[in-house]
């Protein structure tokens, strides 16, 4: 047994809360005020997942970056390892919203894709 | 000179939205004037995500929330002219300047006011030491990573703790950055809690509460930053000041209504909000000139400023098609009490409101386990249970026309945080 920590996020209220853990699987939440804390707590302490968002290079374009998202949300202990791949990353305008840049990045089985369209300059 | 039915001045998000209702609404003789290169105001930048849950749900980013109203503006045929700056609004006359068309004027029938807001500047917060470079507020910087591409340091503090702040402490790490601490003149943070945590807690970045920058050390590059701790009343504690290393320091420390238009052109201003006063159509102390978006007040949801600009261009149409009701009732006041910082509109007139009125209010302070009460004169008529309540997060309610007219001989309604 063992005891973690954590602020739900679902609303200001911000409750503290105490999740129980055995064998890496929650057995009970304490102090969250609705079921949402809960629910957070068990997908926070299981499973972290965030998108990340960023922007990469464009070449020829109207402006000289684009920004860009994972599609899906990626395990929090990728991120910092999808940013190394973005920083890498160089595309050529013009650009969709919606492409794809970069296929499973990172290995997480998302893709990064363009939130913007970038005309060519 | 040009005769344009509705004239929007903006072409963010407010600007958008406006527009977008107006033309729906059956205005097809309007122009939006955006100084920017670009539509979609500071949404531009704003590359992470988080926007829409209300209007559209699901999370997008600033982007393809903005791209979103940008191509229904497009397919509605909507007119825009970028890169063109408003410089002065008398008798309904707007002047502006632009590189392609140089000084136009255009006759407007109503004008809506989509201006958006600016980040309060190191001059106004009076921290003592010299000018170097590396100093700069958390928006500018965000601006030079997200769109110029250029890191403006490698070791960071934040003053501040509003959302650009905490946002801005998220994205600089992601880009290789040493974000040192987060500091906060007062006891709670002004962001919203899901970004304390997933962009602070996240990355380990400590936030300190209750602090304030009291000096600069470098002249001509920022060296470092003396953090202090304050007092109950802001002021710095002798004996707690710390000296923090960093080359780059944000400022994240405010934002206000951009109206240096609406004051030249003798709108009145709410000094709490530093916006346009507005009755419930959202028009402001002058006939036909309406306020909407951060302009008006500082919001920190967008959907809600889509949705109060939205209500401005049909309030812009209405005006436009069939002038200005006549009423018999009065406008009655709208009173932030007990907690109540503000009010927005600020008069409501039941003879002239849209079915329902949506009233926004923030608290002076934090309340848990309290109550959201409104009174038409003495009767308590709305009863909301809310656990907590705090600056950062706006509050709103819904006003209903039927209820306002049954109320017989109401001069007054009251906004209160109480127990019970």
């Amino acid at each position: 047994m063992e005891n973690k920590e954590l602020i739900c996020i679902g609303c200001p209220m911000g409750c503290a809360m105490t999740a129980c853990m055995e064998g890496g699987e929650v057995v009970s939440v304490s102090g969250n005020t609705c079921i949402r804390g809960e629910r957070y707590a068990r997908k926070e302490l299981t499973d972290p997942t965030r998108i990340v968002t960023s922007s990469v290079r464009v070449r020829g374009g109207r402006i000289p970056m684009v920004s860009v998202k994972t599609r899906e949300d990626i395990p929090k202990n990728k991120i910092f390892e999808c940013m190394e791949k973005i920083r890498t990353v160089t595309v050529d305008a013009p650009i969709c919203e919606g492409a794809v840049l970069v296929h499973d990045i990172a290995g997480t089985g998302a893709d990064l894709i363009a939130t913007k369209s970038v005309e060519k300059a | 000179m040009e005769n344009i039915d509705v004239i929007i001045i903006g072409g963010g998000p407010a600007g958008l939205a406006a527009a977008i209702e107006a033309k729906k609404a059956g205005v097809d003789n309007l122009l939006i004037l955006e100084r920017d290169s670009d539509l979609g105001g500071i949404l531009n930048q704003c590359i992470h995500n988080g926007f829409g849950l209300h209007t559209f749900q699901e999370e997008l980013t600033g982007p393809e929330y903005a791209g979103r109203f940008i191509k229904e503006l497009k397919a509605l045929q909507i007119p825009y002219k970028l890169n063109t700056m408003v410089i002065e609004i008398k008798d309904k006359i707007v002047t502006a300047v632009s590189r392609q068309e140089g000084y136009v004027e255009y006759k407007a029938k109503a004008i809506i006011l989509a201006m958006g807001c600016r980040e309060r500047p190191r001059g106004a917060l009076n921290i003592p030491g010299f000018r170097p470079a590396g100093i700069y507020s958390a928006g500018t910087a965000q601006r030079l990573v997200n769109i110029e591409g250029f890191m403006p340091g490698r070791e960071v503090v934040i003053l501040g703790s509003g959302d650009i702040g905490l946002i801005m402490a998220r994205r600089m790490t992601l880009e290789g950055a040493k974000v040192k601490l987060v500091a906060e003149l007062m006891p709670y943070s002004g962001g919203l809690k899901r970004n304390i945590v997933q962009c602070l807690d996240d990355y380990g970045i400590p936030l300190k509460l209750s602090h304030t920058v009291t000096g600069i050390d470098g002249k001509d590059r920022l060296r470092g930053v003396f953090i202090s701790r304050v007092d109950e009343a802001r002021k710095p504690i002798a004996g707690t000041e710390e000296y923090i290393s960093c080359d780059t320091l944000l400022l994240s420390v405010g934002l206000i209504p951009e109206n240096e238009l609406s004051q030249d052109m003798g709108v009145e201003i709410e000094p709490l909000t530093s916006g346009p006063v507005v009755n419930e159509s959202l028009e402001t102390s002058q006939e036909g000139i309406y306020a909407c978006g951060n302009v008006l007040h500082v919001h920190d949801l967008v959907d809600y400023v889509s949705e109060e600009a939205g209500h401005a261009g049909r309030s812009a149409a209405q005006y436009v098609k069939n002038g200005r009701p006549e009423t018999a009732g009065k406008d009655i006041p709208l009173i932030p009490s007990d907690g109540i910082r503000y009010t927005v509109p600020r008069t409501v007139n039941a003879d002239r409101m849209e079915e329902t009125a949506v009233i926004r209010m923030r608290t002076d302070g934090v309340y848990k386990n309290c109550y959201l009460n409104v009174y038409f004169g003495a009767d308590r008529v709305i009863h909301k249970k809310r656990m907590v309540m705090t600056p950062g997060e706006m509050e709103e309610i819904t006003l209903k026309k039927q209820d306002l007219k049954a109320a017989a001989g109401l001069d007054r309604i009251i906004f209160r945080v109480e127990e019970q």
